[in-house]
């Protein structure tokens, strides 16, 4: 098994993928987009060079599809995890797309039994959960042209309104390969978790596992070599097909009241703004 | 995650924000944390030199709610206290004070830290002032 790491924009070099498979390599997994940071990967791309070394390529669609038009034919992609209750779908629900043909993909069964959906999956069938599914699915390609604009047009929107009333606030991952419905920004100086706190009528996530019992910053920014400092003070918006723009509005002066409070309260901010470099301080470790 | 109201007091309406001049001879500064862990505590006292009374505590904390209401409690405890008494505040009575769950006793440690850096801070500025006094 081979991983490989994201560029700092969060999208996979494809070079760096190419030259990564060997004579060995059965498959190329990659998430399509991004579940934290929204960017969504080459996949044309990839799907392009895994056929022309004769690779399967498999993606997990969950975040995607009912976002953004996704066609296994034209991204050769030989293997995709679905699931419905990311596109207002029931929960509990979820599809694996297997290519018949061009190539046929063969995979192994993961359980016994009565042999149910041609000996892949033996159980008796969730069928209000797949009919839920599948009239979630109907409904988001329906409304995705248009769904999709206005979601692009709010979560700018937010974005104009921090980037032009706060300092030093990063957007995590690339804004121009990236789901129209997500935002990710660390607010430098700001710890996430007292950000969450202090806009607790809001649900959004702080991109920062904090609130566990590990205090360990995200992975996913880490792995674009966001500094923990960063990490910890990054916070997710997610829009979805429910919200308004009064919503958005509302979303956007309350983070900016609250991150100009937790800056007055944050001795980085005060540091910062006296021109120490915070990483020339030596911090006691705990 | 459930704050304790004490915590959300806290948090809504900090105690004692701000700063006081780090070159002030009767100021002890503490800064306890880091970034990288995501708490980053600053707190100070102000000690009158000839009762060895608190008579100012302020602090600034970049950290999660109970790391700012550990720190805010901090600085209301500290006010009128005398060195010694200062020293003797314990986490636990943090943890106790604010209802603080296991996963948030690390912000309680840091406090208990920050007030032990800020003393240990102004107790080196004295006798080096004696120090200063006795070489004249």
């Amino acid at each position: 098994m081979t991983y490989l790491q994201v560029q700092s924009n969060g999208l996979v070099d494809l070079d760096m993928l190419a030259s990564a498979i060997t004579d060995k390599t059965i498959l190329i997994s990659l998430m399509y987009a991004n579940n934290e940071i929204g960017v969504i990967q080459p996949v044309a791309d990839i799907g392009r060079i895994a056929r022309a070394r004769g690779v399967l390529f498999h993606t997990d669609g969950v975040q995607a599809i009912g976002k953004v038009p996704v066609n296994v034919n034209r991204d050769n992609i030989d293997i995709m995890s679905l699931t419905g209750h990311k596109l207002y779908g029931p929960k509990g629900v979820g599809a694996l797309y297997v290519r018949r043909k061009g190539p046929r993909v063969q995979l192994a069964a993961q359980q016994d039994g009565g042999g149910h959906e041609r000996g892949m999956r033996s159980g008796t069938l969730n069928v209000p959960g797949i009919v839920g599914f599948g009239e979630a699915c109907a409904l988001a390609q329906a409304e995705m042209p248009e769904e999709s604009r206005r979601l692009a047009y709010l979560r700018d929107k937010l974005r104009r309104k921090l980037e032009t009333e706060l300092d030093e606030v990063y957007i995590n991952g690339t804004m121009d390969s990236r789901l129209p419905h997500n935002l990710n920004i660390s607010f430098a100086y700001v710890e996430g978790e007292s950000l969450l706190m202090g806009i607790n009528d809001v649900a959004v996530s702080s991109g920062s596992a904090c609130t566990s019992a590990t205090l360990e910053p995200s992975y996913v920014l880490k792995a674009l070599g966001a500094g923990d400092d960063l990490a910890h003070s990054s916070i997710r918006f997610g829009l979805g097909r429910f919200n308004t723009e009064e919503e958005v509005d509302y979303v956007g002066d309350k983070v900016v009241d609250v991150v100009r409070k937790l800056r007055e309260l944050s001795p980085l901010y005060e540091m910062a703004k006296e021109g120490i470099d915070l990483t020339k301080v030596e911090w006691t470790a705990h | 995650m459930a704050y304790s109201n004490k915590v959300l007091d806290h948090y809504n309406h900090p105690r004692n924000v701000g700063s006081m001049d780090k070159s002030d001879p009767n100021v002890g500064t503490g800064m306890v944390g880091a970034p990288e862990c995501g708490d980053v505590m600053k707190l100070q006292v102000k000690v009158n030199p000839a009762t060895g009374i608190i008579e100012e505590a302020k602090f600034k904390t970049f950290g999660c709610g109970s790391a700012i209401a550990s720190s805010s409690l901090a600085t209301e405890w500290l006010h009128g206290k005398t060195v010694d008494e200062a020293l003797a505040i314990k986490n636990t009575d943090i943890v106790n004070e604010l209802s603080l769950p296991p996963v948030k006793i690390h912000c309680s440690v840091l406090a208990e830290d920050a007030i032990k850096a800020a003393i240990a801070d102004y107790k080196k500025k004295t006798a080096q002032n004696a120090d200063a006094v006795a070489a004249n």
